[in-house]
């Protein structure tokens, strides 16, 4: 009942500004029109004039030289082309995909705003609701609509959350319309026989990938968790996770990887995320003697709570989260105490200080630019549009910027020399990057304890 | 494993489980009272609560920044008049805005369907979220810290964080639990007494009997409604300071599952009655954390509402509610 009206302001005014979904062109190229003229235009369809009058002009031309256009073999590039960004805006998230949207900016402002002569419009979008506070199945699968319906859209860059990507990703794949995600790790949404059984097939009903993510999966992050719990000489773990597809996930691989590692693993439970504390549980975790607990949550997910209360209930175990808590947000939330030598945050990279290469520059950049640090995923954001945008302009180079070409670019991408360093999309659409990093809290800043390959 | 039985754990969870659940009770009297009296189910109660630990951070803030406690104390020693303050202060705030909601949004449909108020109730509710999605940007923002504005806020202990029972003892203990125990009793016995003795509780008893009967009785029906919307606010802004400072934890979103909560509470104990709430309140903390202990978190909802469903079948008016009487 509440997320029907939880769209955010930001959203309907997309809505309002842009009611069919498509784009606005005034005249005859809006799918209401004559289908007369529809099939006249065909041609100069994707010529996408600014002005009532031009177009008008476009259409007597399209009349008058019909059998002149059907002869030339290539479609004309469009003037402008558009690529969109799907982020859970609202809620706590905000602070870490602020600054993924920044990054995207960033790579397009670096080419001008153009490919290939093509001027490339962004539009940011919303994928969570108020009262959630976080990411929202009704609005991404929304989201995803309003990009296929419009055509001028050539790549969808999202999810954060891997849960909302098993919403868009088989709209979005029986569309044609090239994704991107910059955040999502849950392995099962590519690799196959990580997840259940159908994935990832369901989510590619036609057959073909149109799925990349520019960030390594959990199924390495969850084992460098178990390894890092088996450093601190944990002999029993407790393992608690909330219950959405990217907690659950990387839970379910610490589960694993810690039984393998030989440590005991004494619980394995999941939480109730909209709870008013867990005190109740932390107290359980002090009966177990458990000298690790794992959350596979994020600060969404009330990961700060856990640990908040598991200082207030004097348990000593160490507490492990993944990089959905990576983020000032969580040191926010969860007070620099209740983390400072209790909480370790592993995370599919490094911080963005930490950065490399052309990553240095960006984060130098980014710095400058924003006036502030990025946050961990900023890099992430920054790079997966730099990747759409690189491929679109091979793909305009090579004379087409339609949704199929750019798609076709975005999966040859090899050796991509990045913010990241130096990596490919191998055939499952993953990146070939494997970084990990484990991070503590100190001073009230994260800072990196342990990097993992390379 | 685990032990089934082991004392400290049953007394640690009985403790949690009752200073958890005295503060549902708090907010479910704020539901019963308003049900008891017009037949409403005021569903902003949840979120003026959190409204109400806006304020408290609000004020919290504005103190550590003007030197009035020391940040770097605050869990350290106790700064009993700040909560003393806080609670007052609160209390009033969301018992003056449930006044401004009931004459704004619910006064003008008192004759309309049932229906409508409920609507009304629920529109109410979404605007206060809102509020409070603006509201959570501003403490840290104005006082330095930035942040965003839909994270949750991390509430500073007001009283200290030393275990009253030795910090060799398994059980833990603060004045955190403690406080709850001492603003919640009085409030509570309080209550009880001014709906038994005084003309103004005498008033709402007989408007909850009967509006009409009442209103040609002389009594003024429209303050006594308006009466019941401030104590009800009243006892959720006292709740919400309790809430803020034993979770240490502030966002726009509490509201709705606290509401939800202490509305399951009044049901549990029979809505509309006031030791109802209460017993509904403490059944439902150490529910919850016996179910957190012996059964799992990942059922404890549905314990809790099977409960519910369980003790609806049997006593269809709630635990302590009474035989509904045919209204004619």
């Amino acid at each position: 009942m509440t997320q029907a009206f939880a769209r955010s302001s930001k959203q309907t005014f997309d809505r309002l500004s842009n009611p069919a979904g498509g784009h606005s062109h005034p005249s005859c190229a809006s799918p209401r029109s004559n289908s007369l003229f529809l099939h006249l235009m065909k041609a100069t369809m994707q010529r996408n004039t600014s002005t009532l009058l031009t177009s008008l002009t476009a259409c007597a031309l399209a009349i008058g030289t019909q059998t002149m256009q059907a002869q030339t073999s290539a479609t004309p590039l469009p003037a402008t082309i558009k690529i969109v960004s799907s982020l859970p805006r609202t809620g706590s998230a905000n602070a870490q995909t602020t600054s993924m949207v920044n990054g995207i900016r960033m790579a397009l402002t670096e080419v001008g705003g153009k490919v290939h002569g093509v001027e490339v419009l962004y539009e940011d979008w919303d994928d969570a609701s108020p009262q959630r506070g976080n990411w929202d199945p009704a609005i991404e699968a929304a989201n995803a609509d309003k990009g296929i319906a419009d055509s001028m859209v050539v790549a969808y860059i999202g999810t954060y959350n891997s849960g909302a990507a098993k919403v868009s990703m088989p709209k979005l794949n029986a569309a044609g319309l090239a994704m991107v995600s910059p955040g999502n790790t849950y392995p099962g949404l590519t690799k196959p026989g990580t997840g259940e059984a159908n994935e990832p097939m369901v989510y590619r009903p036609s057959g073909s990938i149109n799925y990349f993510r520019v960030v390594p999966t959990d199924d390495v992050q969850g084992f460098v968790a178990a390894e890092f719990a088996k450093s601190l000489n944990a002999t029993k773990v407790f393992v608690l996770h909330d219950r959405e597809l990217y907690g659950k996930g990387i839970a379910d691989v610490f589960n694993a990887s810690a039984k393998a590692l030989g440590m005991e693993v004494v619980a394995f439970d999941g939480l109730d995320t909209k709870a008013a504390n867990y005190k109740a549980i932390a107290t359980k975790i002090k009966q177990s003697k458990a000298e690790v607990v794992f959350y596979g949550g994020t600060t969404q997910t009330n990961a700060a709570q856990l640990a908040k209360d598991l200082l207030a209930q004097k348990v000593d175990a160490k507490l492990i989260v993944p990089d959905g808590c990576f983020e000032e947000a969580f040191i926010k939330a969860a007070g620099a105490n209740a983390l400072e030598g209790r909480c370790f945050i592993t995370f599919g990279g490094v911080e963005p200080k930490l950065l490399g290469g052309k990553g240095q520059v960006f984060y130098e950049n980014y710095k400058r630019l924003y006036g502030k640090e990025p946050e961990a995923y900023a890099a992430y954001g920054y790079e997966a549009a730099k990747v759409v945008l690189t491929a679109m302009e091979r793909a305009a180079e090579a004379g087409s910027l339609s949704r199929a070409a750019v798609l076709k670019e975005i999966a040859a991408t090899k050796d991509f020399s990045g913010a990241l360093g130096n990596w490919s999309f191998d055939a499952n659409g993953d990146t070939t990057n494997k970084v990990m990093s484990v991070n503590t809290v100190k001073d009230g800043k994260f800072e990196t304890v342990k990097v993992v390959g390379s | 494993m685990f032990e089934w039985f082991d004392s400290d754990v049953l007394l640690q969870q009985l403790l949690l489980g009752l200073s958890n659940g005295m503060i549902i009770a708090l907010i479910a009297l704020g539901y019963t009272m308003v049900y008891g009296i017009i037949e409403l189910i005021n569903f902003a109660h949840g979120d003026l609560f959190m409204l109400g630990s806006f304020l408290a951070l609000t004020l919290v803030g504005v103190a550590m920044n003007c030197g009035i406690v020391d940040p770097e104390l605050m869990g350290a020693s106790s700064h009993w008049w700040l909560l003393g303050t806080l609670v007052l202060v609160c209390g009033v705030f969301c018992g003056g805005l449930n006044l401004c909601i009931d004459h704004f949004a619910y006064k003008p449909l008192r004759r309309a369907s049932k229906l409508s108020q409920l609507v009304a109730a629920i529109g109410v509710s979404f605007i206060i979220v809102n509020v409070g999605l603006f509201w959570g940007g501003l403490p840290m923002d104005i006082l330095g810290g930035g942040g965003a504005a839909a994270a949750p806020k991390d509430f500073p202990h007001l009283v200290s964080d030393t275990n009253l029972l030795g910090e060799e003892s398994f059980v833990v203990m603060t004045w955190n639990d403690v406080v709850i125990f001492v603003v919640t009793i009085p409030l509570m016995i309080a209550l009880t007494l001014f709906v038994k003795f005084t003309k103004l509780g005498m008033a709402m008893r007989a408007t909850a009997q009967h509006a009409t009967a009442a209103r040609l009785m002389g009594v003024d029906v429209n303050k006594v409604i308006a009466a019941t919307f401030a104590i009800g606010g009243f006892l959720g802004g006292a709740a919400s300071v309790l809430y803020a400072n034993y979770n240490s934890t502030v966002s726009f979103q509490m509201g709705f599952r606290a509401g939800m909560d202490a509305f399951t509470a009044a049901v549990l104990g029979g809505i509309g009655s006031l030791p109802g709430a209460m017993l509904g309140g403490l059944l439902i903390g150490l529910v919850r954390a016996m179910s957190d202990q012996y059964v799992g978190s990942e059922w404890t909802n549905v314990v809790v509402f099977s409960l519910l469903v369980l003790i609806l079948i049997f006593r269809p008016t709630g635990l302590l509610g009474l035989k509904q009487r045919e209204k004619v």
